[in-house]
């Protein structure tokens, strides 16, 4: 056992943990940060991605030992802890806005990634925004509202009107 | 109680939910993570589950030994298939297709054979998840291997070696559908004997895996003889009848509650065998157990879809007149079957004529086991397979009588005027109008536009060529009318239920059967109860997914939630206003004759001014202090719907496809669809809905197969090799709607879950043999993957066989976990 | 799936990395950014004893110049190759095969010595290692030695690094005169690995192609040089033509394997539009 300290969503955490603890089953199974999810075991589908000291990870791939110190955002961290009735980033609002989940599996990685892609490239365009998730896979939406919520979230968060609305292009 | 005066009610009429875009009440808990998947539950004393599975297709099981693993740290015990041969029963199969259908049973353990790889052979069971999955290659398993049955058309031959012994055949069953002889049509062998044109060809139609993201989780808690179990399902109600009939838990004596639920698209339309095996050990040890699988697991022993070789046959006149059809099917059933595993290819043999007016039609299909995994249902379930196989079909009459494909189409479809139409299957499809759907798409894809850079590409010989292919389809949706489907012998019946609680404070409770794993039943419910009773929107809670909750139902397949389920909710929804009318009749010192009721409200006729809420009526029964003599003090109701047809939602479907010449790499530069679901309750749902399953029917044609090599193994065994599409690439997508009322149905609705899906693989298709018919290619292999439309263009033939070594990435991620063991024979060899 | 048991150790200077690898027996592993490691692990292709991970290694992170070369450090993530200024002055084929690696989470945990130092032929630095004529700097018990990469890869997923050793930085030449780079690539899939792919270096002098150096990824068991390729493009003239010709001999003297993505001949066929699209676009044509 090797003794990690790390800040999840603000909170500090200190653990025993075996090194071959992968960080999402640390955050799931010792910190009860299940709103974190396990899509698959090769590092594709990006379902468990977080935010490791602000940069997007998947979370499958780094084992809870190389977060030592770390600063770890998962989905539950990133408005307002979660409280009811706490402004949504406007990343999920987008989400939500858009239509961009269906069942919801995937939905916490593909938000974690999305925001990691307009914290480096505030405007992307549609060819950006799709290889930007090209590490996410979501089997219900077929992208489109996706990347309509991430253009919307983008023109959000540098200050910029929208016009997109829904049903607009049914 | 009060009699309030509301004049601005009366004034306005509320806005209309049905067909109005709410954004989803679901959202809430999914954008936040405060979701409650089954892997999340978390019991006291919980054990963990991990599966011990043949890493070979076909064997005797000579011995096991797991001694090892039982003396290992953590572990609790472990259990062979002998252990549990005596109560395990077999997986049910609900659908026996034809009455002497071969059905050899299947454990949800092997005892002494196995038949694929990934089939269970020992469970251990640990304190942990991690010393659960320590234990499993401690168990020593000795096989005697039989030699694998992999290829249908081998299977069916003389003398080929058999997957079930004891069957002594490798064909479960002969299903046949001849028009003649049911009195739909005429004789189908004199239509190709009269015809002047006969066109064959052999489709592949291959083999899938559903790949929902959230991988199966299954919980039992044993609470003294009573269990709940919790189980990532798209069907807790059919889980818990046929769990009671495996297991003989007793149906009362045990819960079924699907919490969130990460997709299923038919793939958890299923009595999974571990979820058997949960059951049995929670019941063996009275503890809490737990069961989730990785992916590797899901891939490889989850049931597949499709799987079907087409053997398909059109009769013509020269002037393009279709004159017959005549259908041959193998279908592979895998290795057992499994809840639907027979019916998915009988759902799809009425419908091959499509939308066309076939004369003549016969349907033959031999179901086939293999050692492969089992079949069963995937997003649209026999509908894909059968519209593939005529779209494409008509093309290539097209190209045989020289006509355009969509004046052949047209020459031979219902027209308008003819609805409803029973077709030569004897289906009755309900309304329609394919010609304006196909008008407002052609629009919609700026056909013109790419006729001629078409034209252009080829000729300047381009090295990227342009195709435009078409999909002019039907579905039959809304499974199902109890009586069709007693008539097709299905084990259950097609109904859906649905009951409304008026609480006190006039918020409205609506249960229903129907199970939702990502469709939006919270939100659309929620607005045919706004409509219906004139609540807001907002009062309106949706419960769901728990058999001690919604009591009766039929969960959610074959896009039949809204046309089944949720017009069970508005008959409900009339049965409370029928209730509340005697009781605001009362109260209101009215005769019920002479009560309106909108918006909401009860208001007596001529008397303006006076009246109230329904909500208003459900605190007068709560409260019970004034209610008429002859009715009780309640004005929930219940309602049980059962169609008397499907509904049939059609659309046309367009994709531009460029072929690059050089490399095989085929690239969709333009999709677009029209649509007709019927009636819309929600535009942003329905537009969601089509996104996804144009995106998984891309992907068949384009990029997924499940691929098996040699020896059995499935190489497509991680997210590596089975190529799911990511953002990045698929299209944008044009969609629009026509809307036909579905007759059959008060919302009017006709389903639209599996649309996208069985419409877009054959316009795929289609369009990139347009773009290099010129070259001499008249077929490839679905998924079309750059080599092999590279080896049809410069080769001949339809691509041929892929090569079934796994990539090598992650050095071949291939194992005995993951893909069974690999001989010098199954490395670069193939069945395929 | 979760990976077997195993002890773990992060050092934080190469020298404690060595003698950590010293420790740790025949059953160690080295883990740069975890990347390709861990999931093999997961599906438990491997089972190392001990696991010397070296993200806490900080002499091992960022670029430098050093004359005529640019040094990377063997634990610079994929995320900071592609933003390094030095690198998009210098060697800019490297930020563009890096872009084209896997996923934006993985680009920022991988590295471009684990990349290398894994050696998978289906892996896009390698090749473009070798185009480049990098050399690798290794560290040892008995101390640093350079090995250029045209010796570094050996066979499949096996490098000459001996046991005990660590890459520790990789020096690249920089490319001086007017050099054009392309990475051309080619998968399914968009974060899939390469079926094929072909990294140019083309360096232009009057109308001419003075020099070419093309790297070919999986087509055969390690990144290779398409040397007949580059012998006929040298001196050629810089056109379509030109190329067209020399690029019908990338294939000489690879063996690509077969799988699912593609059997042997096909990639043999897609290795040689590849590098005629690649030196194509390198040429500035």
């Amino acid at each position: 056992m090797t003794q990690v300290s790390m800040r999840v969503d603000g909170v500090s955490y200190t653990d025993d943990v075996e090194p071959r603890t992968l960080l999402v089953h640390h955050l799931r199974e010792q910190l009860g940060k299940v709103g974190t999810v396990v899509g698959c075991d090769t590092s594709n589908c990006g379902a468990c991605t977080v935010h490791l000291d602000g940069q997007a990870v998947k979370s499958c791939t780094v084992l809870a030992v190389q977060a030592d110190g770390a600063e770890v955002t998962t989905i539950e961290g990133i408005a307002g802890q979660g409280a009811p009735g706490a402004a949504l980033h406007p990343v999920q609002k987008a989400f939500h806005e858009m239509h961009g989940l269906q069942c919801g599996y995937c939905t916490p990685g593909m938000i974690m990634a999305s925001i990691d892609l307009l914290n480096e490239n505030p405007n992307p365009s549609e060819a950006e925004i799709r290889e930007g998730i090209e590490g996410n896979l979501c089997r219900c939406t077929g992208y489109q509202n996706i990347v309509r919520a991430v253009q919307q979230a983008a023109g959000e968060m540098s200050g910029a009107a929208t016009t997109d609305t829904l049903g607009a292009q049914a | 109680m009060t009699v309030t005066e509301d004049p601005a009610t009366q004034a306005t009429a509320p806005e209309k939910e049905i067909g109005r875009a709410r954004l989803r009440k679901e959202d809430a808990r999914l954008i936040t993570g405060r979701t409650t998947w089954t892997d999340n539950m978390v019991l006291p004393g919980m054990l963990h589950l991990s599966v011990v599975r043949s890493p070979v297709a076909h064997a005797r099981i000579t011995n096991v030994d797991v001694s090892a693993a039982a003396d290992a740290p953590g572990i609790v015990a472990v259990l062979t298939g002998r252990d549990l041969a005596d109560e395990q029963g077999s997986i049910p199969c609900a659908w026996p297709v034809t009455p002497d259908m071969v059905n050899p049973g299947h454990p949800s353990i092997a005892v002494d054979q196995v038949n694929h790889v990934g089939e269970a052979v020992a469970v251990i069971i640990g304190r942990s998840r991690t010393a659960a999955a320590d234990a499993v290659e401690l168990v020593d398993v000795d096989y005697d291997l039989l030699p694998p049955v992999l290829d249908m058309e081998e299977a069916v031959r003389e003398g080929a070696d058999l997957v079930h012994e004891s069957a002594g055949t490798n064909t479960s069953y002969h299903f046949v559908f001849d028009a003649g002889e049911a009195g739909t049509g005429t004789d189908t062998d004199q239509a190709f004997a009269d015809a002047e044109v006969v066109v064959s060809r052999r489709f592949i139609n291959q083999r899938l895996i559903p790949a929902f993201m959230e991988p199966r989780s299954v919980v039992v808690q044993p609470q003294g003889d009573n269990y709940t179990m919790w189980s990532a399902t798209q069907v807790p109600h059919i889980l818990r009848v046929m769990l009671a009939s495996v297991t003989g838990v007793p149906e009362h004596k045990l819960r079924v509650i699907a919490p969130d639920v990460g997709g299923g698209f038919g793939g958890k339309l299923q009595v999974n065998p571990e979820e058997v095996l949960a059951l049995l050990i929670a019941r063996r040890l009275g503890k809490p157990v737990k069961w989730t699988e990785t992916r590797s697991e899901s891939l490889m022993t989850a049931h597949h879809g499709r799987d079907q070789i087409q053997y398909i046959d059109v009769a013509a006149d020269r002037e393009g007149n279709v004159k017959g059809l005549r259908v041959r099917l193998l279908a592979d059933m895998g290795a057992y079957l499994r809840l639907i595993t027979p019916g998915v290819p009988a759902l799809g043999a009425f419908m091959f004529p499509g939308i066309y007016k076939f004369p003549a039609y016969r349907f033959e299909c031999d179901g086939v086991f293999t050692n492969k995994v089992p079949t069963d249902a995937y997003r649209g379930a026999g509908r894909p397979e059968a519209t593939f196989a005529v779209e494409r079909i008509m093309d290539e009459l097209a190209v045989e009588l020289g006509m355009d494909p969509l004046e052949l189409r047209r020459r031979n479809w219902i027209q308008a005027q003819e609805f409803p139409f029973t077709t030569v299957a004897g289906l009755e499809y309900d309304s329609g109008d394919y010609d304006t759907a196909t008008q407002q798409a052609l629009e919609l894809v700026g056909y013109d536009e790419l006729r001629e850079e078409q034209r252009r590409r080829r000729e300047s010989g381009d090295p990227v060529q342009l195709g435009i292919g078409f999909s002019t389809f039907t579905e039959m949706c809304g499974l199902a009318p109890s009586r069709v489907l007693g008539s097709l012998s299905f084990g259950a019946g097609g109904w859906e239920h649905a009951s409304i609680r008026m609480l006190p404070t006039g918020k409205v409770e609506v249960v229903t059967g129907s199970t939702p794993h990502g469709q939006g039943h919270e939100t659309a419910w929620s607005q045919l109860v706004a409509d219906s009773l004139g609540v807001p929107f907002e009062d309106v809670e949706v419960l769901h997914g728990d058999t001690a909750i919604a009591t009766r139902g039929l969960d959610t397949y074959g896009s039949r939630s809204l046309v089944v389920g949720g017009t069970a909710v508005v008959k409900a929804a009339d049965k409370v206003i029928a209730k509340a009318r005697k009781v605001a009749a009362h109260l209101l010192e009215a005769s019920e004759d002479d009560l309106d009721f909108t918006g909401g409200r009860f208001s007596v006729r001529g008397t303006p001014g006076t009246g109230m809420s329904i909500q208003e009526v459900a605190l007068a029964v709560f409260a019970a202090h004034d209610y008429p003599e002859d009715v009780e003090p309640s004005i929930d109701a219940d309602a049980t719907f059962d169609p008397v047809n499907f509904s049939f939602p059609h659309g046309t479907h367009i994709c531009a496809m460029e072929v690059d010449t050089d490399t095989g790499f085929v690239k969709i530069r333009k999709y677009a669809c029209v649509d007709d679901v019927g009636t819309i309750v929600n535009p942003i749902i329905v537009e969601g809905q089509v996104h996804g399953g144009l995106a998984q029917g891309i992907a068949q044609a384009l990029y997924e197969e499940a691929v098996y090599d040699a020896d059995g193994n499935l190489t497509t065994g991680t997210f590596v090799d089975y190529l799911v599409p990511s953002a990045a690439d698929l299209p944008h997508f044009d969609t629009g709607n026509t809307v036909h009322v579905a007759p059959g149905n008060p919302i009017g609705a006709k389903g639209v879950g599996e649309a996208g899906c069985i419409a877009s693989t054959p316009a795929v298709v289609n369009a990139a043999l347009d773009a290099v018919r010129h070259l001499g290619v008249s077929d490839i292999r679905m998924p079309l993957t750059p080599e092999r439309v590279w080896r049809a263009i410069h080769q001949g033939g339809d691509g041929g066989d892929r090569a079934t070594a796994g990539s090598n990435a992650y050095g071949g991620a291939q194992t005995e976990t993951t893909a069974g063991v690999s001989t010098p024979a199954s490395s670069l060899g193939g069945d395929r | 799936m979760i990976p077997a048991p195993f002890d773990y150790v992060r050092p934080t200077t190469v020298d404690e990395a060595l003698q950590a690898v010293a420790a740790g027996g025949e059953d160690v592993k080295i883990m740069a950014g975890g990347q390709s490691l861990i999931p093999v692990m997961r599906l438990r292709l491997a089972a190392p004893e001990t696991v010397v991970d070296l993200g806490g290694v900080a002499e091992l992170k960022g670029v430098r110049e050093e004359g005529e070369h640019l040094v990377i450090g063997a634990m610079t993530t994929h995320a900071e190759v592609i933003a390094d200024p030095l690198i998009a002055r210098y060697a800019k084929l490297i930020a563009e095969a890096t872009e084209t690696v896997a996923d934006r989470q993985t680009r920022r945990r991988g590295t471009f010595g684990g990349a290398l130092a894994h050696a998978d032929p289906a892996g896009d630095l390698a090749a473009v290692a070798l185009a480049l004529d990098a050399e690798m700097v290794v560290a040892g018990p008995s101390g640093r030695r350079t090995v250029p990469a045209s010796e570094f890869f050996v066979d499949y997923l096996t490098t000459s690094l001996d046991e005990g050793e660590i890459l520790v930085e990789i020096r690249v030449p920089k490319l001086a005169g007017d050099w054009g780079v392309r990475y051309e690539k080619f998968n399914r899939v968009a974060q899939a690995w390469s079926i094929v792919a072909v990294a140019a270096a083309v360096r232009r002098e009057d109308g001419h192609i003075a020099e070419a150096r093309i790297g070919l990824t999986n087509m055969g068991p390690t990144p290779l040089r398409a040397s007949a390729t580059e012998a006929a493009l040298a001196g050629a003239p810089a056109t379509a033509d030109a190329i067209a010709t020399a690029a019908r001999s990338a294939a000489e003297g690879t063996s690509p394997s077969s799988d699912l993505n593609a059997q042997a001949d096909y990639r043999e066929h897609l290795a040689q539009v590849l590098t005629r699209r690649a030196v194509t676009a390198a040429a500035g044509l």
